[in-house]
């Protein structure tokens, strides 16, 4: 036994050694987008392209500057306030609408709660073009293209079921007795949901909250179709604009704009990283 | 994968109180807190998929009422119309690259970080965390800056930006989705880690190798996530829209060679006002999309395995 683990250990130490560099060097190459953000929003304009140098000979703060004034009048600070207002609508209604459904399904009994739920499974994997036009004509009809409606309502109608079934697996593994016990003590389905269930299902919340948060913010495809008046813009389809620009004059400004941009989901993701990680990796597990 | 944890409603029934309330009043209750999703399932998916395929049969350019057409969207769609064919091939040639390098990549890794003692966690996290802003237009801007013409690939292999040579700007794309393999990697991790440690221990006492191992033990047990993530990972590769748009400047450029299926029918649609054609390719997409699933999970019978099989 001893013998064994000496002759063994050392291949197993460099092993571990190989390991480590590999996963270090690929942390590198991955990290190089992100370090190239960086870099050339600090860049002047004759450095960004023609250059292998990532590091800019001097920092030009002066893009920063040139992006807060922001896209077409619209300054920095309204297009973020867009943003967050956008996201934080969906976050309030996403946990509100689907941790109501979820609790249905996980937890109380009613009619045809079987197909009901295999049809809430079965638009997890609906492409969302397939409903994408008759949403754009209701919202059309309704009178609510180019207002922050078509984009928030949804989302207070529980339509990310990935959401509701993320919530049921919770639910699920809470014990039963306790609403046994608050149902003793008088409590209806309501007050039990809001007083016992609610609270303990705080991880699935926060972990509901900031997906939604993230995905939200980073969405192009249904920002792009409802909303044109430049003042309503989203950071995202600010950043839209640069897109035919092919000018190279306008990447410091551009990067500098597109650093603002990322800045909440990285201070999200340094936040809540543990949450981010183990609800992805839950989401596999407990399907 | 399991569906083990569906209640069983016999337990609640022997334990109810007598001051349990009638069951037509705890019914109510259920569909109180249901209703805004009916609400939103009826209003926002059940609808505009019927809505949508009705118009799909229809010239519809949202102003002037629709006008029935029958079947000549698809018949357009099918035989003379040489860009949608294009939107075709560029999206299935994108997810046949993208979904297999991803998980194969996100596979590797999440085996590399298995037995990692120190750092693990650090790991974990600093690979994830593409995923989250992968999506953004800020970095498919980058992206773009990235492999165009004096970006940084050009500069370093010398074969003139990426992005502008049809068959590689795809290929730019793919690398994109590539990128975001943590999210997949994540998955396998906590895949990896429910394997029992005794099936390796009796494997090595019998002499397996390392390889025969992971063949025999590995990828049995983890066969349901594989499963999973593939479903997840070609649905949503199906549906790819920023980096496309980025990369290519929202035209689907060089020679149509990233004009992805999304792509093409937020133009037909969006762009050329031809509702009734981008209902056609939107329901030709989810019949797709469907088919393609139906037969994941047909093949999956013969090389997904249960551990769990006796209880389902």
């Amino acid at each position: 036994m001893t013998t064994s683990t000496v002759a063994v250990r050392k291949p197993v130490a460099w092993r571990r050694i190989a390991l480590h560099l590999g996963c270090l060097a690929a942390l590198l190459v991955m990290l190089y987008p992100l370090a190239w953000l960086l870099a050339t929003s600090l860049k002047p304009a004759d450095e960004v392209i023609a250059s292998l140098d990532l590091l800019p000979s001097s920092l030009e703060w002066s893009n920063y500057k040139t992006a807060l004034d922001g896209v077409n009048d619209v300054s920095v600070w309204q297009l973020l306030g867009n943003s967050l207002f956008i996201a934080g609508g969906a976050v309030v209604g996403n946990v509100l609408s689907c941790s109501l459904a979820a609790y249905a399904f996980a937890r109380l009994r009613f009619r045809f709660r079987g197909p009901l739920f295999a049809f809430m499974i079965a638009t997890i994997m609906l492409p969302h073009h397939a409903v994408l036009i008759p949403q754009y004509i209701i919202f059309n009809q309704l009178g609510m293209v180019n207002t922050y409606w078509p984009l928030i309502l949804p989302k207070f109608l529980a339509t990310e079921a990935f959401f509701v079934f993320l919530i049921v697996q919770f639910m699920r593994g809470l014990p039963r007795e306790l609403e046994e016990a608050a149902r003793i003590d008088g409590c209806g389905p309501f007050r039990s949901f809001f007083l016992v269930i609610l609270p303990l299902t705080r991880p699935a919340l926060i972990t509901t909250a900031i997906f939604t948060f993230i995905w939200t913010w980073n969405d192009f495809f249904t920002q792009l179709i409802y909303l044109f008046s430049p003042e309503k813009f989203t950071l995202t389809l600010a950043l839209r604009s640069f897109v035919d620009a092919s000018s190279q004059s306008a990447f410091g400004p551009m990067f500098a704009m597109s650093v603002i941009a990322l800045l909440p989901i990285v201070l999200f993701f340094l936040a809540f990283q543990r949450f981010l990680v183990e609800g992805m990796a839950n989401s596999g597990i407990k399907g | 994968m399991t569906t083990t944890q569906i209640p069983t409603p016999a337990r609640t029934q022997d334990v109810d109180p007598p001051t349990k309330p009638p069951r037509r009043q705890r019914e109510g209750a259920a569909w109180v807190f249901l209703s805004p999703w009916v609400l939103g399932a009826a209003v926002l998916t059940l609808l505009p998929m019927a809505v949508s395929l009705y118009l799909s049969f229809t010239d519809y350019d949202l102003f002037n009422p629709p006008q029935w057409v029958g079947l000549r969207n698809y018949t357009q769609m099918f035989t003379e119309d040489p860009r949608y064919w294009r939107s075709v091939v560029a999206t299935l040639t994108y997810v046949v690259i993208a979904v297999p390098l991803q998980l194969g990549l996100a596979l590797v890794v999440a085996l590399a970080l298995k037995g990692m003692r120190r750092g693990k966690g650090f790991y974990r996290s600093a690979f994830y965390a593409p995923s989250l802003l992968g999506a953004s237009m800020s970095i498919a801007l980058v992206w773009r800056a990235i492999f165009n013409d004096g970006g940084t690939v050009d500069n370093l292999l010398g074969t003139g930006g990426w992005v502008n040579k049809p068959g590689w700007a795809l290929f730019t794309v793919a690398l994109l989705t590539v990128w975001q393999f943590g999210a997949p990697m994540v998955i396998f991790l906590a895949g990896l880690q429910q394997i029992p440690a005794e099936l390796y221990e009796a494997a090595a006492v019998d002499g397996a190798s390392r390889w025969r191992q992971f063949l025999s033990i590995t990828v049995p047990m983890l066969s349901p996530v594989i499963f999973f993530n593939l479903v997840l990972q070609t649905i949503q590769a199906f549906q790819v829209f920023t980096p496309a748009f980025a990369v290519s400047a929202g035209k689907g450029g060089p020679a149509d060679s990233t004009l992805f299926y999304t792509l093409y029918l937020y133009d037909r649609g969006f762009v050329a006002s031809h509702m009734g054609y981008a209902s056609a390719m939107a329901w030709t997409l989810l019949l797709v999309i469907g088919a393609v699933t139906a037969v994941l999970f047909r093949t999956s019978r013969s090389w997904v395995f249960y551990a769990s099989e006796g209880d389902r």
